[in-house]
């Protein structure tokens, strides 16, 4: 399968993940380009230097009294007011920031020591070093520190310094556990492992590689634990462990505040503020630092916002039979109704008839997976139906009102997810879950429901229910967890299953068992089945009909025979080349060259134009429709007839079957 | 075989808190030596008179080398003695035993206060997200910000001075008066939790997010099963993993918030007590708060992870 182009996708988020991603910026940056980023640097930049020229600002020092303004409230001459001896509180404020600041330093200073060198030797090192390091820090994790740092005051004689280092030392614990988690993470990067192999030297690939992809999280660990250390630093001097009265500390001018509440409750404020807003601002700090690295691990854009353009175009009305669910004209985007909105699929118009099999293929990034999600109602915060509609019978779909489809969930439309060690909720017993779901969709009987459960149990060729409906989902196989859920997705007795790659993740034998279990289901249900799939294998074996989806759009429609037979689109043409099940005939295997482009990267005409052999400038100049190019096939190209109407290309009578 | 988990997760937490315990022990000990010229002396101030410091050295443990008397003071913690306070005389353990049902109310208290208050949060603002996402961030961001002990002054001066709604300070036992116990204890509770509710709504908000986009949830969903039904027995259960994680950070922190908060309200508990004897340099009674908010820690540990346990039938088996 590895070198053939169609990849299974690992996970769920075929086309809305890492593609629209942003690109990683540096940390000053990000500070500097978000506007609380810039208030909570320039606020602390400011404390610091008012602190640092407290002489210059401020006439008279932090200890000069004045009985002619006791207690005073804000004036000209004492911006934050006075207290009890008519000491003025900015002065006192911007001295007593100084002591504050320090200890904030010397605690970081001491953490950065410690934990930097640790979390990066355990992260890069593995192995026994990484267990003993991350050991010992769960260890020191534990400890309760606020008795520790008493103990040191209590010994050294009320020494902040020590306290503070103290307390940067026991800190380090955790935030050594982080930075080994991200040392970790770099070190599995690629081109870390590409470094080592060319013969970097071990000090060079720490110092120039692994550093640089850790410093977002040393930041953000580092502000947080200089808010913390400042509340600690604080509230130690409020308790007055520290410096003697006189000196000015935040704290002690709390305590003293306190003492003149009944004269002076302003006296509070002052000191409060400072101390709360530089908490936050080193609070703020860390986050938006946080939220940028995680916004470029996960892909960003999270408005969820239901928007329609246009009214959905009438439906076609169908030739014979009455369809069970016809998408027309179906676009999704991600973040829409933002400037990063990007169309994920766009145009899709599908539909199925009752009893019918409908596969859709594609590679990953094709948008299969959304089209899916889209019709069952399911599509991920952040993306949105922006055009078209979606019928079940009669009902609208698309209207974004979540009642409607509310009543055809289960009873109409069923799905069945990807990986089917993750679509059972971990919590609950097999049968306690799929009982839950028949109480809730028959909203029978307790006792009824458990015995349908069974009945289902048995309906998906699960020999022994009784038992399987006793274990976890985490104690039975991926095999078996598949027939749980498709069991789920029988409970409402629907009418058309969606199935998400239902058997990629599983074994050879047990995706032949699956796949015989849908088909003898559909048989004895009437159920009509949409397959999604990057296997035309898998879809060969069990659809009537096909649809091939490149980048976005469907770019064939036809019955399964004839789009074996006969591909006249050639992407399609091609993935049947590179299906591993028709190498026999054919020889080796060949691939496509290229990738899939990303949603924000489709080009104005063809999307498939850039790893098409057949690219002519027609291609390229405008938008493609999709076509009838033969009695029963719909292809999405300007070349198909002649190309390929008179051609028999691929032999793959066997795989049509 | 069920409950067998719950006894091996019990034993193990009890292994490891042995190390912790001799840790945090022998940490606070090995301060004493590091201390340049006599610990005794620095304790005694310079007033002190060389038998003063000869005894405070005899019951210190400091004639002797650093490890033998930690191992006279181990010894004595297997019996049962912590030593004696060298202000009042007293026995330690005494003294701490009268002192930990405050604490211990209120960190108890504080810990319930922020896991209803704070899950309530968090879900609304899952639910309804938007503007009311962003005030719980502002809301959360000052209940971080704001220290305990001021909260709690500006508390007792509105609710207890001006309003009189509440007393200022002291306590009473629960055994003595159940509403006198609580009334006592709703100021402190109030500035311990507000961090503490802060903390818990910001995870319960993310986790349930991260619940509702779980592909067992589609499955749910998608099948037919009733919202309400996937809300509160689904996403709920499988977003309150994390949230209990969250609770015992909560919780152990709150324990370190008693050491001021307890001050602020003149409660007589095992944090005041460590204020009081650290400005004292009274250690034996230090060694022994210390022993026992490890042992609370663990405790703490080991309930997160029985709740972990009780959750998730995975964790079980690890």
């Amino acid at each position: 399968m590895s070198v053939a182009a169609p990849t299974a996708p690992q996970d769920g988020t075929d086309s809305a993940g890492g593609s629209v991603a942003g690109r990683p910026k540096s940390i000053t940056r990000t500070v500097l380009t978000s506007k609380r980023g810039v208030l909570s640097l320039a606020f602390l930049v400011l404390i610091f230097l008012a602190c640092v020229l407290a002489g210059l600002i401020t006439s008279g020092g932090p200890d000069a009294q004045s009985f002619l303004v006791v207690n005073k409230g804000p004036s000209l001459n004492h911006l934050l007011g006075t207290d009890e001896l008519g000491r003025d509180l900015l002065t006192r404020i911007l001295y007593g920031g100084r002591a504050s600041l320090i200890g904030v330093a010397e605690a970081v200073g001491a953490l950065l020591i410690i934990s930097v060198p640790l979390g990066v030797t355990a992260g890069y090192l593995g192995g026994r070093t990484d267990k003993v390091i991350t050991r010992v820090a769960d260890l020191i994790m534990s400890i309760p520190v606020i008795i520790i740092l008493l103990a040191v005051l209590a010994i050294f004689g009320h020494s902040m310094t020590t306290a503070m280092i103290a307390f940067g030392v026991l800190g380090s614990a955790g935030v050594t556990r982080v930075i080994r988690s991200a040392a970790l993470a770099a070190r599995s990067e690629a081109y870390i492992d590409a470094a080592r192999v060319i013969g970097v030297s071990q000090r060079d690939i720490i110092f120039r590689h692994m550093l640089p992809q850790c410093r977002g999280v040393i930041v953000v660990q580092t502000a947080l634990f200089a808010a913390i250390a400042l509340g600690v630093q604080t509230g130690l001097t409020y308790l007055s462990l520290g410096p003697a009265p006189p000196a000015p500390t935040w704290g002690g001018m709390v305590a003293d505040a306190v003492s003149q509440f009944y004269v002076a409750p302003w006296e509070l404020v002052p000191s409060g503020a400072v101390i709360a807003l530089t908490v936050i601002a080193f609070g703020v700090l860390g986050d938006v630092v946080r939220d940028a690295i995680a916004e470029t691990h996960s892909g960003g854009a999270a408005v969820a916002r239901r928007r329609r353009r246009h009214q959905p175009p009438p439906v076609v009305p169908a030739a014979d039979t009455e369809p069970l669910l016809t998408a027309t004209d179906l676009n999704v985007s991600v973040a829409a109704g933002t400037r990063e909105e990007t169309t994920l699929i766009q145009g899709i118009a599908l539909s199925v008839l009752p009893g019918e099999s409908l596969g859709i293929v594609g590679e990953s990034g094709s948008g299969k997976t959304i089209a899916m999600k889209a019709l069952a109602g399911l599509l991920p915060r952040g993306t949105a139906i922006t055009n078209g509609s979606i019928r079940f019978q009669a009902a609208e779909l698309s209207s974004g009102d979540e009642s409607v489809y509310r009543k055809f969930r289960g009873r109409g439309i069923a799905i069945v997810t990807q990986e089917p060690m993750r679509a059972l909720d971990p919590s609950y017993r097999v049968g306690k879950l799929l009982t839950d779901l028949v109480h809730s969709i028959d909203r029978c009987g307790r006792r009824e429901a458990r015995a349908r459960a069974i009945e289902l149990l048995r309906r998906v060729q699960i020999l022994d229910p009784e038992d399987v409906a006793q274990r976890y989902p985490h104690e039975i196989s991926g095999g078996m967890a598949q027939r749980v859920a498709v069991a789920m997705a029988l409970a409402g007795r629907p009418q058309l299953l969606i199935a998400d790659e239902p058997t990629t993740a599983l074994d050879v034998t047990v995706q032949a068992e699956i796949l015989d279990l849908l088909r003898q289901l559909q048989r004895e249900t009437g159920m009509a089945l949409i397959l999604v799939s990057h296997d035309l294998g898998v879809v060969a074996e069990i659809c009537s009909r096909v649809c091939v989806m490149y980048a976005g759009e469907i770019v064939e429609m036809a019955p399964s025979a004839d789009l074996f037979a006969k591909p006249m689109h050639p992407y399609t043409r091609a993935l049947i080349s590179a299906s591993p099940r028709s190498r026999e005939e054919r020889g080796p295997l060949s691939t496509i060259p290229g990738t899939v482009p990303a949603p924000r990267d489709w080009p104005v005409g063809c999307h498939f134009a850039g790893r098409c052999e057949f690219t002519t400038p027609a291609c390229t100049a405008a938008a493609v429709e999709l076509r009838s190019v033969s009695p029963t096939d719909m292809a999405r190209c300007v070349r198909s007839e002649e190309l390929f109407a008179a051609s028999r290309s691929v032999p793959t009578n066997e795989v049509a079957s | 075989m069920p409950g067998g988990w719950m006894a091996r997760i019990i034993g193990l937490r009890i292994l490891t808190a042995i190390p912790l315990i001799l840790l945090v022990s022998f940490i606070i000990f090995a301060l004493e030596s590091l201390v340049p010229g006599n610990p005794a002396e620095t304790i005694l101030g310079q007033n002190a008179t060389p038998q003063n410091v000869a005894a405070l050295d005899r019951q210190l443990g400091l004639n002797k080398s650093l490890f033998a008397g930690f191992w006279t003071w181990l010894e004595g913690v297997i019996h049962g003695h912590l030593g004696t306070s060298i202000i009042s005389g007293e026995s330690v353990s005494s003294l701490l035993n009268g002192r930990l049902g405050v604490t211990l109310s209120l960190v108890l208290l504080s810990v319930l206060v922020s896991a209803i208050i704070g899950t309530l949060l968090g879900f609304i603002s899952a639910r309804r997200g938007g503007l009311l996402g962003r005030l719980l961030d502002v809301i959360s961001l000052t209940g971080l910000a704001l220290p305990s002990f001021w909260l709690g002054t500006v508390l007792v001066v509105t609710f207890a001075v001006k309003l009189k709604l509440l007393p200022a300070s002291g306590y009473e036992t629960i055994a003595q008066s159940p509403s006198g116990w609580l009334q006592h204890l709703i100021l402190p509770v109030a500035a311990l939790s507000l961090a503490g509710i802060a903390l818990v709504a910001k995870q319960a908000r993310d986790s349930i997010l991260g619940a509702l986009e779980a592909d067992y949830i589609a499955m749910l969903r998608g099948n037919g099963m009733r919202e309400r039904e996937i809300m509160f027995k689904h996403v709920l259960r499988n977003a309150a993993m994390p949230i209990v994680t969250v609770l015992g950070v909560v919780a152990i922190g709150t324990l370190g918030g008693t050491v001021f908060v307890e001050s602020v309200f003149v409660l007589p508990g095992l944090g005041s007590q460590a204020t009081q004897s650290t400005v004292d340099h009274d250690l034996p009674v230090i060694l022994g708060i210390g022993l026992y908010f490890t042992v609370i820690v663990v405790i703490i540990n080991l309930l997160v992870d029985i709740a972990y346990g009780l959750l998730n039938p995975r964790a079980r088996t690890t």
